[in-house]
C-alpha cells in the first residue's frame, strides 16, 4: 500500500489543477503585474479573479477586502500589529492560551513592550468561558485575537459570538482561521469580524502565500510600506503565481466542502471510534461536539508520541504529535497542558489529520497496525505492567528529578 | 523529523534487553515525567564480583531515549560496576553514532539511571545535580540553566561573555537574542540594567578563546577527522581533508562513503563535532562543491 498521509493540519498537498492554472504564471505571463505589455496583462486579470475565489470562500462582502500576503504567520502579525499602531493609546490585547505560536510569541514579546496579554484559559474539553472573555472587553483593549478552529484538537470556537461581543465594546476582532477556512463554511459579511488570517498550503494550495482579510472602514496600518500593491496595505511584488493558484484552491475548498464535512467527516470518526474501541486506556482530547470535521487527537496514555510516530511512520503513515520531544523542547504542547491533560497522557498524543485525497482503505490500515504500535511501546513503558497501567503510575514510579 | 543515525534506528526498533530483570538487586529511576522522558535501570550485579551480569531497562520517551537506554544495558552488560561508572553520556552518544543536540539529554539521561542504580546497590543515595532547561544554543548544545548559572557565578554581562565561558552563541549566532533575554532578566535581578555595548568583563577564568590560525585550525581538523576514521574504516569508509577556507573545511568521503545515502548524516557528524572540539563554527562541505580553482592562465583569459 502507498504511504498514508494523515498530516494535513501540518500542510497539504498542493491540489493538480491547482498547479495547472499556476503554470502558465511561470512561463509566459511572468511580468509583474504593474507593467504595461503583453507579458503582464494577464497577470492583473488573473489576480482579480483570485481576489474574487477567496471572495466567495469566506463569504467577503467586497473584494478589495482580500489583501495577499505570504503566510499565514504574516496576517497575523499584520493584523495585531496593526490594531495597536492604529490605537497607540490601548495597551490591552485578549487572545487565548492554546493559539498558534504565530500569535502566542509576538503576545509574549508585545508583552515585554509593555502591553497587557489576556491569555483566556480554556476546560479540560478546551472550551472558552464567555463570560471571564466579557469581563476583559474594555476600552482599553486594542484587539482580540481568539483562533477560529485549533490547529491540534480541531476545536471550533464561537467567533462569530466573540466578535458581535467584542463590536459591542467597541473593540476590534482578528480571527486566525489557517485551520477553518475551507473546512467549515463562513460567510464573512455577516459577521463582525474585523481581520482573519488564511494560509495557502493548509488548503490544497502552495506555500508561501496567505491572506489577511480586512473589513472595509476596519482601521489599519500596513506592516510593508513600498509600492502600491494591494492598495498599498501590503507593499511588495505579487506572487502571482500562486495567488492564482490560491484562487483555484479556494473555488476547489468551496466546491468539496460538503465532501469535506460528510465523507472526510467519516473517515475521522471510523479512525477514532475503531482506535478507542481497540485499544485500551485512549482517548480523544478537544471538544468532541465542536470539532473540524478533518481532525482526531487521540492521547495514548503512558507511551510517548514521537516514538508512536516513528513505528507509524515505519508503517508508512503520517501524523504528528503534541510531545515535547517531536519539537524538541521541554514541555508537551501548550494545547495539552491548557486544558490539563495528565503528562503521561499529554506526550503520547496523535493528531490525524484528513483531507479529500484520503480513502476509508487508508482508515482500516491504520487502524490494522495502531493496536501493535500501541503494545510495542506498552512492553517497554516503566508505567505499564503487564495488560495495564502500574497501580497509581504516578506515585509507583518516581524518578529522582522530576 | 530528526536526522538519527542508522544505530538509533536500529536500537530504536529492535531494542536490546527490554524489560525489566527478574531478581534484579540495583535499581536507577531517573527522568522527567514533564520533559517526556523517564528510564528505569534494573541491574543484577553478581554480589562477589561486582560484575554486571544482566541489565534491563523500561523506557518512557522518544525515539533517541529508547536508543540511549537500549545501547547503554549492552554497553555495561559484562563490565564491574567501577568501570560501568567510567561511562560516560558521550560514550552513549557516541555508541549511537552520534544525537542531535537537542537529543543529547538522552544519553544524559542513560549515565544518570547507571550511577542511580549503582547508587542503589550499594545502598547510597543519589542526587541529581543537574537541572535542565530548554536548549538555546544548537551549535554547542547548551541550555538555559547552565547560561543562567554562568551569568549568575561570573558576573557575566553581555553575549560576548556568555561566548567566552559556555561557548553558548559562537557558532551560528541565532540564539543571540535569546541569550541576551536571559541576561536582561538575570541583570535585572542583579540589580543592573542590560547594556549590549559593555566592556567584556575581565579575565575570563574558564577559557580565553584565541582565534586559531589557519595552520592550528588545520592540524586540529586533521586531528578530529583521524578520531573518527575508525568508525568511518569499520563501515568500508574514509575521509579526506581536502581543503580548508576560512572557516569551511572541503572534504572527500571517500570508499563506502562515497555516494552513500548517509554521507550527508555523516558529514553533519563530523561537523558537530569539529564544533565541539575547536570551539568556533565550522562548515564541513563535500569537496565537490568546492568553488572551482582557477589558475593564472585560466584567469588571464578569462
Amino acid at each position: 500500500m502507498p504511504d498514508i498521509y494523515l498530516d494535513n493540519n501540518a500542510t497539504t498537498k498542493v491540489d493538480s489543477a491547482v498547479v495547472d492554472v499556476m503554470i502558465p504564471y511561470f512561463t509566459e505571463q511572468f511580468g509583474n503585474p504593474s507593467s504595461i505589455h503583453k507579458f503582464a496583462d494577464g497577470v492583473a486579470r488573473g489576480i482579480k479573479h483570485a481576489r474574487s475565489q477567496v471572495q466567495q470562500l469566506i463569504g467577503a462582502e467586497h473584494d478589495s477586502e482580500i489583501i495577499f500576503t505570504s503566510c499565514g504567520t504574516e496576517s497575523d502579525s499584520t493584523a495585531i500589529l496593526s490594531a495597536i499602531k492604529a490605537q497607540p493609546n490601548k495597551k490591552e490585547i485578549i487572545t487565548t492560551m492554546v493559539e498558534h505560536p504565530a500569535i502566542l510569541n509576538l503576545c509574549e514579546h508585545l508583552e515585554k513592550e509593555g502591553y497587557t496579554i489576556h491569555r483566556l484559559p480554556v476546560d479540560k474539553c478546551g472550551r472558552l468561558n464567555l463570560e471571564a472573555y466579557k469581563k476583559l472587553l474594555s476600552d482599553q483593549v486594542a484587539i482580540v485575537s481568539v483562533m477560529w478552529a485549533n490547529n491540534e484538537t480541531g476545536t471550533i470556537f464561537p467567533v462569530v459570538e466573540m466578535a458581535e461581543m467584542a463590536n459591542e465594546a467597541g473593540v476590534m476582532f482578528h480571527t486566525d482561521a489557517v485551520q477553518a477556512v475551507g473546512k467549515i463554511p463562513m460567510m464573512l459579511k455577516d459577521t463582525k469580524i474585523d481581520m482573519l488570517s488564511i494560509s495557502g498550503h493548509k488548503l490544497h494550495a502552495p506555500k508561501g502565500i496567505g491572506v489577511l482579510y480586512l473589513r472595509r472602514g476596519t482601521r489599519y496600518r500596513p506592516m510593508l510600506r513600498g509600492g502600491h500593491q494591494e492598495r498599498g496595505r501590503r507593499a511588495g511584488t505579487e506572487n502571482s503565481a500562486s495567488i492564482v493558484g490560491l484562487g483555484k484552491a479556494c473555488e476547489l475548498a468551496l466546491e468539496f466542502m460538503e465532501y469535506e464535512n460528510i465523507q472526510v467527516k467519516a473517515m475521522r470518526d471510523r479512525l477514532e471510534q475503531g482506535i478507542v474501541e481497540q485499544i485500551p486506556h485512549c482517548f480523544i482530547t478537544g471538544d468532541l461536539e465542536n470539532r473540524l470535521p478533518n481532525t482526531t487527537d487521540i492521547a495514548f496514555e503512558y507511551i510517548e508520541g514521537e516514538s508512536i510516530l516513528m513505528l507509524l511512520n515505519k508503517a508508512g503513515i503520517a501524523a504528528s504529535s503534541g510531545s515535547a520531544c517531536t519539537s524538541g523542547s521541554l514541555e508537551p504542547s501548550h494545547v495539552m497542558r491548557a486544558m490539563q491533560i495528565p503528562y503521561t497522557a499529554a506526550h503520547g498524543t496523535i493528531r490525524f489529520s484528513f483531507s479529500r485525497y484520503n480513502t476509508m482503505s487508508e482508515v482500516d490500515e491504520v487502524l490494522k497496525v495502531m493496536p501493535g504500535i500501541a503494545a510495542t511501546l506498552r512492553k517497554l513503558s516503566p508505567y505499564w505492567d503487564g495488560n495495564g497501567p502500574v497501580a497509581n503510575p504516578e506515585q509507583a514510579f518516581q524518578p529522582v528529578y522530576a | 523529523m530528526w536526522d538519527y543515525s542508522e544505530k538509533v534506528k536500529d536500537h530504536f526498533f529492535n531494542p536490546k534487553n527490554a524489560g525489566a530483570v527478574a531478581g534484579a538487586n540495583a535499581i536507577g529511576e531517573v527522568g522527567s515525567i514533564s520533559c517526556g522522558d523517564a528510564l528505569r535501570l534494573t541491574l543484577k550485579v553478581n554480589e562477589d564480583t561486582e560484575v554486571i551480569e544482566e541489565a534491563g531497562f523500561q523506557t518512557f520517551g522518544c525515539g533517541s531515549a529508547i536508543a540511549s537506554s537500549s545501547v547503554l544495558t549492552e554497553i555495561i552488560k559484562g563490565m564491574t560496576l567501577d568501570d560501568a561508572l567510567k561511562v560516560s553520556n558521550q560514550d552513549i552518544a557516541q555508541e549511537l553514532d552520534g544525537l542531535p543536540p537537542e537529543k543529547m539529554h538522552c544519553s544524559v539521561m542513560g549515565r544518570e539511571a547507571l550511577q542511580a542504580a549503582v547508587a542503589n546497590y550499594r545502598g547510597e543515595e543519589w542526587k541529581d545535580d543537574h537541572e535542565e532547561g530548554a536548549l538555546i544554543c544548537k551549535c554547542f548544545a547548551i541550555d538555559a540553566v547552565m547560561i543562567e548559572e554562568m551569568v549568575w557565578a561570573n558576573k557575566l554581562r553581555t553575549v560576548e561573555d556568555v561566548t567566552n565561558f559556555t561557548k553558548a552563541g559562537g557558532g551560528c549566532a541565532a540564539c543571540h537574542e535569546d541569550i541576551e533575554n536571559i541576561l536582561e532578566r538575570v541583570l535585572k535581578e542583579r540589580g543592573e540594567s542590560f547594556n549590549p555595548d559593555a566592556a567584556p568583563i575581565e579575565t575570563p577564568v574558564v577559557a580565553e578563546k584565541k582565534p586559531l590560525t589557519n595552520l592550528q585550525r588545520i592540524k586540529k581538523i586533521e586531528a578530529v577527522l583521524d578520531s573518527l576514521r575508525p568508525q568511518l574504516m569499520a563501515d568500508g569508509g574514509d575521509v579526506e581533508l581536502v581543503e580548508v577556507v576560512e572557516n569551511t573545511a572541503y572534504v572527500n568521503m571517500t570508499g563506502a562513503c562515497n555516494g552513500c545515502q548517509m554521507a550527508a548524516m555523516t558529514i553533519a557528524g563530523i561537523q558537530q563535532r569539529l564544533m565541539e572540539v575547536l570551539g568556533e563554527f565550522i562548515k564541513v562541505v563535500p569537496a565537490s562543491q568546492m568553488p572551482k580553482l582557477v589558475t593564472i592562465q585560466e584567469a588571464s583569459h578569462a
